[in-house]
């Protein structure tokens, strides 16, 4: 390399001097972080490293001297904000830490901001953790001045359900309301009056203009006058430096110095976020996010944050459950129910007349707990059939997985995401399925264009700025496969994902789409854009690496390959795997309802999530043994129940969706076991070392499984619906449903004002197609091959497909799996009425 | 040189003859000069002399003139607490269930009187007076359950005109009134509420005075 080139490279600087200390940063520092940067922490409450600048609070100032054009020294005549100041050449900055002037200024600043407080501190949730608590006595004086009567608020103002606004104890820093603007693109609250009466408010309620995005809770309306409804909002509670902003369900529960934080991920949607769960004597009392510039940032969804009630209700299993001879579930001690299962799965393996026995992990176990799943499956029972896809699943989204994303590590990242120039969505929701993804996404709009392949824009792509590329549900296929160079939208997604960097994701809805994953990856390859699966449950990724799925072994070799299967079996010890190739989920579901197997095992799985046909399987078993953390709707068919931890009482990984390995240990020390550890013992009854009694153990033979890439299924090859059948779609009335992100889901379960920020359930339409079906009334009756029917309020939605209705997937009064036995893509009949 | 080699040398005073001669019967002086004192040995149990009047005994959770609660659960009295003795968990006020003046009301309070050194810390912390000590020092018993009070055990007895908490605040007041001693007895509004949630409850007039 020579000199010159070595110049090149070095990234220009800037040297500035902060209380006599030579400095060089790059330039565009703000002066605070470089005063960091040497560790001279100047007070402040609302410069935000995450947020724009704002110089609001003026609490951070300083006295500058900046060199004129002449090269002498000019110093300001004020103090300045130096978190809004770029550090500039030759800057000479004197903080509290030598100017008498700055400390002054900030000393006084901070009697101003005291004024109105209201020093309720014995009462305030932020007591014991509070910047302004903190910087009073650091940077404060001990004696007010002030004796007049403090403004006063009506309090608290309810956001939402869940968000709860003090604010007299407000020191309008901002810091909420450029949340809101500037990251989860929700405003909600903005600063209202002036001088003395400035506030931090809601909008005016007399504007309603309902779109059906509004919360099932009582909320303030937003900037555009709708009620508030947001996905991040919790995270304006962790950032606001005093205790203006609370939650409903912590408030007045807890002192920062009670509880024990400890620092775990969250498992509620792929992303496998940062958290710290704070716990105090056994109980969760809250979760706030983590700190992983990698990953989640400091954000996290409100789900991550407030949906942790649910593993300590009051149908927690703490005992197995064994079924007695009078029917009933009664309580049994370890050694006895471990004997009934293994009798019972011994019975059904190779009993007369054994159909074999199905393995059904759920979507939301740890890598290890899949691992030892699959383990058991193969290995004690002699099945292929296990799949931790507790959806829509069949074998084109498996031949994906095989072929592109197990055991790839590192693959698309979230930095990638943001960096990327042009983002293609495809089955595909952000706000709703991607959790933090959708605020990567935000984070780089201007700079990056999103397509989105959906049958309308709903309101988290309009905050991406996304553009629609029309798609009629269950023909993604076709949508994909029209991606060609040429003009308009078409053109205009074939040429972005040609760019260096563009990303195309591929969500969980594809795999109910024949043809679908087949056209993605030809549109990828096509154009040379980088292909991301992000799953909606946690431990998806984490089942596709250990091997939970049919036709795939852990390290994604093919169950069909004999090579394959020799190179597990050596490490497993054992003289072969079974060579029957598995099957899906559903298909596993489907023969169990039909009386075609003679066992299950299952782990979390929640019915309300499948039709009504393949949620019988589970009651037509004729052996079930569930592994359940709560009293469910398996557990009431079940013979043997084994309690399993949550993930706050394990350790364990979860895999996100980027391949990255996110290990935790266990929040809470209780007696709950892991799944992988029941399997372990249940094994041993069985006379099999299965090996997976720790973590540890399932990641030293997971090192040792042999990847091969040549051994990976072939891509997938399945080709979409048929013109006719597509002709005979584009005549009917199509479904587009996906999960909202707080819905009914379990694991939401026992946190009422986190519900009351759900939306609102409504069915979508375009006007074309209400006008079309004569559609009349503002309640939309859907109803398809099963019994049931679905009512929700009418939202006309401009610019939708045609011919197409969108249902929210589980929520209340509309879960059409079990209500309609229907899925994304199929056909329904709809009717209006008045109620 | 090691320490082993150094010659010892006492550092006491070094005594006359006279002394050193009295030395070996010295340490009766004391039992000669109380021989013929009056004892001050206390008949406890049988006898129960008062304290000194600031003497640092049991605690006691006060309440308001109307009876509602003056702990609203800061937990301050906790963190103040050099022997980690008291444990409080808070909790919402309620229109239904309202304990204290204001939104928080300490729904847990327990003291670990095995623990609890009576430094008196705590009652210096709390912002309320909620805390104080009296002069009650027969904290014994068989059990360690036993000697952690819980709420119940603490709180300060009915003075009259107090009403059992919970009951709603004195209408139109708000928790400011309260500090500021504005309220000082239950009013017929209150009493009402009792007599309609809880007919039987002991601290209404008429059950009160039979
Ligand atoms: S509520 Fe908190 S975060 Fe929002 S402006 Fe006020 S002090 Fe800042
Ligand atoms: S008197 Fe001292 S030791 Fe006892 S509870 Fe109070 S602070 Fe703790
Ligand atoms: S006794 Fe006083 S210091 Fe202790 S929690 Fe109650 S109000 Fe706070
Ligand atoms: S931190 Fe600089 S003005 Fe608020």
């Amino acid at each position: 390399m020579t000199v010159k080139q070595e110049w090149a490279m070095t990234p220009p600087t800037v040297t500035a001097i902060i209380d006599g200390i030579r400095v060089t940063v790059p330039p565009g520092t703000l002066i605070i972080r470089a005063a960091e940067s040497i560790g001279i922490e100047i007070p402040r409450f609302c410069d935000h490293p995450l947020l724009e600048p704002a110089g609001a609070c003026r609490q951070c100032l300083v006295e500058i001297a900046e060199p004129g054009p002449d090269g002498k020294l000019r110093p300001y005549l004020k103090p300045q904000t130096s978190c809004s100041m770029v550090l500039t050449e030759g800057m000479v900055v004197r903080t509290q830490v030598t100017s008498k002037v700055a400390e002054r200024a900030q000393r006084g600043i901070m009697e101003l901001l005291l004024i109105n407080h209201p020093l309720d501190c014995p009462v305030c949730d932020k007591g014991g953790e509070c910047p302004l608590q903190n910087q009073a006595m650091t940077t404060g004086q001990a004696d007010s001045r002030f004796t007049e009567a403090k403004r006063t608020f009506e309090k608290p103002l309810t956001l939402s359900t869940e968000i709860l606004l003090d604010r007299e104890r407000c020191i309008l820093c901002q810091r909420c309301t450029r949340f809101s603007d500037q990251i989860s693109g929700d405003p909600f609250i903005e600063l209202q009056e002036r001088g003395a009466r400035s506030q931090v408010g809601a909008f005016d309620p007399e504007v309603l203009d309902f779109d059906g995005y509004a919360p099932t809770g009582l909320a303030a309306e937003d900037e555009s006058g709708r009620p508030f409804s947001s996905y991040f909002s919790g995270n304006t509670i962790q950032i606001c430096p005093v205790g203006a902003l609370t939650s409903a369900g912590y408030r007045f529960r807890a002192r920062p110095f009670d509880l024990v934080a400890s620092p775990s991920i969250a498992g509620h949607d792929s992303s496998g976020s940062a958290i710290a769960i704070e716990h105090r004597r056994g109980k969760v009392l809250r979760v706030l996010a983590g700190n992983d510039p990698e990953v989640n940032e400091e954000w996290i969804t409100d789900k991550d944050r407030f949906a942790f009630p649910w593993s300590s209700l009051d149908d927690r299993i703490t005992r197995p459950l064994v079924r007695g001879e009078d029917g009933e579930l009664r309580e049994a001690t370890w050694p006895e129910a471990l004997a009934r299962a293994a009798d019972g799965l011994r019975e059904a393996v190779s009993g007369a007349r054994s159909k074999g026995v199905g393995v059904l992990p759920g979507g939301r176990v740890t890598l290890e707990d899949a691992y030892a799943y699959q383990k058991f499956a193969r290995v004690v029972l002699g099945t292929n059939d296990v799949d931790a896809r507790s959806r829509i699943a069949g074998d084109e989204e498996e031949a994906f997985l095989g072929s592109r994303v197990a055991g790839s590590g590192l693959g698309v990242t979230f930095a990638d995401l943001e960096a990327a120039p042009v983002v293609a969505l495809i089955g595909f929701e952000p706000e709703d399925e991607g959790g933090v993804v959708f605020l990567r996404l935000r984070k780089a709009r201007g700079r990056q264009k999103v397509f989105t392949f959906a049958p309308f824009v709903s309101r988290g792509n309009a905050k991406l700025d996304a553009t629609l590329v029309p798609t009629v549900p269950g023909l993604e296929g076709a949508a994909l496969d029209s991606i060609r160079r040429g003009s308009g939208t078409v053109g205009d997604v074939f040429d972005g994902l040609s760019q260096e960097g563009a990303v195309l994701v591929v969500g969980e809805r594809l795999a109910g789409v024949p043809g679908g994953f087949t056209a993605a990856v030809a549109l990828a390859d096509r154009t040379g854009a980088r292909l991301a699966w992000i799953p909606r449950r946690a431990g998806e990724r984490g089942a596709v690496e250990a091997g939970a799925l049919p036709g795939l072994l852990p390290g994604g070799s093919s169950a069909q390959s004999a090579e394959a299967r020799e190179g597990v079996a050596r490490v497993w010890g054992v003289s072969g795997l079974p060579l029957a190739p598995g099957r899906a989920a559903y298909d596993i579901l489907g023969l169990a309802s039909s009386g075609g197997l003679s066992g299950l095992v299952v782990g979390g799985l929640t019915l309300s999530d499948l039709p009504k046909t393949l949620a019988n399987g589970i009651a037509k078993a004729p052996f079930l043994v569930s592994l359940e953390v709560r009293l469910s709707d398996v557990t009431a068919h079940a013979d043997v129940v084994f309690p399993v931890a949550p993930s706050s009482e394990k350790a364990g990984t979860f895999v996100n969706w980027e391949g990255r390995l996110r290990p935790f240990t266990a929040a809470l020390q209780t007696s709950a076991l892991s799944d992988h550890r029941v399997l372990d013992m249940l094994a041993r009854e069985m006379g099999v070392t299965l090996g997976t009694p720790t973590v540890e153990a399932v990641t030293a033979e997971l090192a040792r499984i042999p990847i091969d890439d040549s051994l990976r299924p072939p891509p997938p090859s399945a080709s979409g619906p048929s013109a006719a059948e597509a002709a005979r779609r584009a005549k009917a009335t199509t479904l587009a449903t996906w999960h909202a992100l707080i819905d009914q889901g379990s694991l939401q379960d026992g946190e009422p004002f986190l519900a009351g920020t759900a939306r609102v359930p409504v069915a979508r339409m375009s006007p074309a197609t209400v006008a079309a079906l004569g559609i009349e009334g503002r309640v939309l009756k859907v109803s398809g091959p099963g019994r049931g029917t679905i009512s929700l309020p009418l939202a006309v939605t401009p610019g939708m497909v045609d011919g197409v209705v969108w249902l929210p997937m589980n929520s209340p009064g509309s879960t059409v799996a079990r209500t309609l036995g229907v899925a994304h893509g199929d056909t329904v009949s709809v009717k209006g009425s008045e109620s | 040189m090691t320490r082993a080699d150094v010659p010892f040398v006492s550092n006491l005073p070094r005594k006359g003859a006279a002394g050193r001669f009295f030395a070996p019967v010295a340490g009766f002086g004391v039992t000669m000069r109380n021989i013929f004192r009056r004892p001050k040995t206390e008949q406890y149990p049988r006898q129960k002399l008062p304290t000194e009047p600031r003497y640092h005994g049991r605690h006691q959770l006060n309440r308001h003139p109307d009876g509602l609660e003056k702990c609203i659960g800061c937990e301050l009295c906790a963190w103040a607490c050099p022997a980690d003795a008291i444990y409080v968990e808070a909790d919402s006020n309620t229109p239904e269930a309202q304990y204290s003046p204001g939104e928080r009301y300490g729904s847990v309070y327990q003291i670990n009187y095995l623990r609890c050194i009576f430094c008196g810390l705590c009652i210096e912390a709390c912002p309320t007076r909620a805390l104080t000590m009296t002069n009650d020092y027969e904290l014994q018993g068989p059990t360690r359950e036993g000697l952690i009070y819980e709420k119940q055990d603490l709180l300060a007895p009915l003075a009259p005109g107090m009403l059992l908490a919970p009951h709603p605040m004195v209408p139109g007041t708000t928790d400011a009134d309260y500090y500021r001693g504005d309220v000082t007895q239950a009013v017929r509004k209150q009493i009402d509420w009792v007599r309609e949630n809880r007919p039987d409850d002991p601290s209404l007039p008429e059950v009160h005075h039979g």
